[in-house]
């Protein structure tokens, strides 16, 4: 099986994903993402600037929030500081910061918690590490909340299950709250409001981007492949990350999506008011954002008449989706209880194979030796399928189904141990490239390994931030840019659809579907 | 007088474990989980549940995952802790029960094990600059406090003898609030010092994370949010604007 790799014979042993960097305090304190303007605070509710009793607002805020987070107060409080969590997130293993050890960062919310709710904190501050608020740790928590992609790595370890997702996401609700909101995620709520997607491409857009595709698919099959938008009546109604309109290779994997509706026969359709699966609302800690962009599926659904809701690939709109959409915007009863709402669109592909309902001729995608980055909010935040770690296996058994040539990476850095890709949780934003690219470190040494080991080219993986952040990333690390792949691309390239084009698939067509 | 002052404090501290460990449990109790948040993958039943916080609480599963040195000086602690206090049970029950007459020599290897997992999460707590980085005072403070404990305690069996039938009858006399004098012996006085002052502290401090593991959403929740629909009250009001369209 394995191809003799030109650099397997070299002395010197790749890092290790896992290396231990030596403590570097400080070195990602400037690091801050730009401020949201006051127009964009001032559409989704917060103050366009800081207010003037921020320091009130911001304690009666926590407060609140106590209140109706048990997962923040029990967090705040269970932590014992055993150090378990210290060396497992991807921005410290990257750079040393100790401020990006789970539990420090934590403790950046903990210690103002414990100086105004906890007996201690008030009465002998000195003793448990409590802090008043102050102008520098409002500073810290603006750099380090944002150095945080909510892909809950440390949560695996901790033997209190505590999550510093929750712990951030509550502090950037605090922030958005007193006046100090981060551009890239307010400005993209604003866009999904006003025009239903985080890009802001209008329907008209929307359309000729799809007709275009269309377009595309046709020359290379022959066949009539069809991209519908807002058609009603339809059984199901894909929601997809908007990337998948205009990025590569995003857009190969949506092609590889309206194959695979082709072939099943199914009639489907996209929505221009439920034209993005995001939901950044989760990113900055809100409830009410993320109901209200979840709402947005729910009427897409109810006026298109639809059965069933498929969504794309995307990691945290999996995760929104599966985990939290019945209760933002259910019950879903109007739609065809015999299928789970949503659904994703691996377990859709894979059902089909399943079935054997699909064809692939896997010798199409020979030119790729694979491997498969589990994205981390699908990975520890979500399923697929019937089975715990469904969300594992159905997109490796895809990639099987159309691919020769797959390789795990290391196992503890996979599966529920994968690394975020260092871009998630509204950080896919190029002012902060620095600790975007020391992110991706962990993930890169372990595709170097494989890359050594196996000779694997190719890393495919189902999140549109993934998608877009290794495309940056990569070649920073001495690797091709297109290296990342959809995997539903794999599934486009791979499929044999009845009526094509030579369908038999003949090779030369092979260099063409790889652009 | 001595003994007044002891038997003062334990009814202090017992009324201050349970009433605030009692609070605090039912402060965890009454604040809404809004989102299911279960780390996955998780079990997608309730008695799947049930197995994986008994792993967590039992065997520590998710710390073993992390790092086998905490995992082992922590264990070892809590192993060795939860054998001491079954031995302990004597001093407050006439008959003894079975049990607790077979523990009885294990006890004594375990408070040595128990002083050991402390010692070695100490040296870890100081010699690991990213597990120093992140002590407060409190932390080693707590530390000592349980090292003390143990020291006192063993020192009773194999420094300074004390007479345990004259403690027994202070601890039975306590529970039918009859006072019964205390022996006046210095490690004594310290060990039952200490551990009045160990469960006034409870409710107060990070030893919250006894009741709060169990009250963790990421462990504790059923993996089911397509099956069946989650709705916290104060999410649930929020829908009352909703405008649905038929």
């Amino acid at each position: 099986m394995d191809v003799q790799h030109p650099f397997s014979d070299t002395e010197e042993a790749l890092p290790d994903p896992l290396e231990m960097p030596a403590l570097c305090p400080g070195a990602m304190a400037e690091s801050k993402p730009y401020k949201a303007t006051d127009k964009m605070q001032e559409a989704l509710g917060y103050p366009g600037e800081l207010v003037e009793n921020w320091k009130e607002v911001a304690i009666d805020k926590l407060g609140e929030l106590l209140g109706k987070y048990r997962s923040l107060k029990v967090y705040l409080d269970s932590c014992v500081k055993c150090g378990a969590c210290t060396d497992k997130c991807h921005y410290f293993l990257g750079t040393g910061d100790p401020k990006n050890m789970p539990v420090a960062r934590q403790d950046l919310l903990r210690k103002v918690y414990r100086r105004h709710f906890t007996f201690a904190g008030k009465y002998a501050p000195w003793l448990v590490g409590a802090q008043d608020l102050t102008e520098e740790v409002l500073d810290d928590w603006y750099s380090y909340f944002h150095q945080c992609s909510q892909c809950r790595r440390c949560s695996v370890y901790c033997p209190y299950g505590i999550d510093t997702a929750e712990i951030s996401m509550a502090a950037r609700e605090i922030m958005d709250t007193i006046g100090v909101g981060q551009k890239y995620c307010n400005e993209i709520i604003g866009k999904v409001f006003t025009v239903g997607n985080n890009l802001g491409l209008p329907p008209k857009a929307l359309k000729a981007t799809l007709e275009d595709l269309e377009e595309e698919m046709e020359e290379e099959t022959g066949l009539p492949i069809r991209m519908p938008l807002d058609e009603k009546g339809a059984d199901i109604l894909l929601v997809t990350p908007s990337a998948d309109f205009f990025a590569s290779p995003h857009m190969e994997g949506l092609m590889g999506y309206a194959k695979v509706f082709h072939a099943s026969g199914i009639s489907w359709t996209l929505s221009s008011h439920a034209s993005e699966a995001a939901n950044f609302g989760m990113f900055i800690g809100s409830y009410e954002t993320m109901r209200e962009v979840s709402l947005r599926i729910r009427k897409a659904a109810e006026d298109l008449g639809v059965k069933r809701i498929v969504i794309g690939e995307c990691g945290h709109a999996w995760r929104v989706a599966y985990s939290f959409m019945n209760t933002l915007a259910g019950p879903f009863d109007f739609l065809d209880p015999n299928y789970p709402v949503p659904q994703h669109i691996c377990e859709f592909t894979w059902d089909l194979i399943e079935k054997g309902e699909l064809k692939f001729d896997k010798s199409l995608n020979d030119h790729m030796r694979l491997t498969f980055h589990d994205s981390c909010n699908v990975a520890r935040a979500s399923r697929m399928g019937d089975k715990p770690g469904g969300q594992f296996e159905i997109p490796r058994n895809i990639i099987k189904a159309t691919c020769n040539h797959f390789y795990d990476m290391a196992d503890d850095t996979i599966r529920e141990k994968t690394f975020c890709c260092g871009g998630g949780g509204g950080l896919l934003s190029d002012e902060i490239m620095d600790i975007r690219k020391k992110g991706a470190q962990p993930r890169m040494r372990a595709l170097a390994e494989v890359q050594e080991n196996h000779g694997v080219t190719h890393m495919a993986a189902i999140c549109a931030i993934c998608k877009a952040q290794f495309s940056k990333v990569l070649p920073e690390y001495g690797f091709d840019r297109e290296a990342i792949v959809s995997v539903h691309q794999l599934v486009s390239n791979a499929i044999i659809l009845e009526g094509a084009n030579g369908g038999d698939a003949d090779d030369d067509d092979d260099d063409d579907n790889d652009e | 007088m001595l003994t007044m002052a002891y038997a003062l404090l334990f009814y202090v501290a017992t009324l201050v474990l349970v009433a605030g460990l009692g609070y605090r449990i039912w402060q965890y109790a009454a604040t809404p989980a809004p989102l299911k948040i279960p780390t996955t993958p998780a079990p997608v039943t309730r008695s799947g549940v049930v197995v994986r916080m008994a792993r967590e609480v039992l065997v520590f599963e998710s710390l073993f995952k992390s790092n086998k040195w905490i995992w082992a000086f922590g264990f070892l602690f809590h192993a060795a802790l939860a054998v001491v206090l079954l031995r302990h049970f004597r001093y407050f029950q006439q008959p003894v029960w079975t049990v607790i007459a077979l523990v009885q020599p294990f006890g004594v290897y375990a408070g040595f094990a128990m002083v050991a997992g402390l010692v070695g999460l100490w040296v870890r707590r100081i010699i690991v600059p990213r597990v120093r980085y992140i002590s407060a005072p409190s932390d080693h403070l707590m530390l000592l406090l349980l090292v003390l404990i143990g020291a006192s305690g063993l020192a009773m069996k194999f420094v300074a003898h004390t007479d345990i039938v004259a403690v027994k009858a202070f601890f039975l006399g306590l529970m039918r609030f009859d006072i019964q004098p205390l022996p006046a012996d210095a490690p004594l006085l310290i060990h039952l010092g200490l551990v009045a002052l160990l469960m006034i502290i409870f409710p107060f401090s990070k030893l919250l994370h006894a009741p709060g593991v169990f009250f963790s959403p990421t462990r504790n929740q059923v993996d089911n949010p397509r099956e069946r629909r989650h709705l916290a009250k104060w999410a649930a009001r929020l829908e009352t604007g909703r405008v649905d369209k038929a």
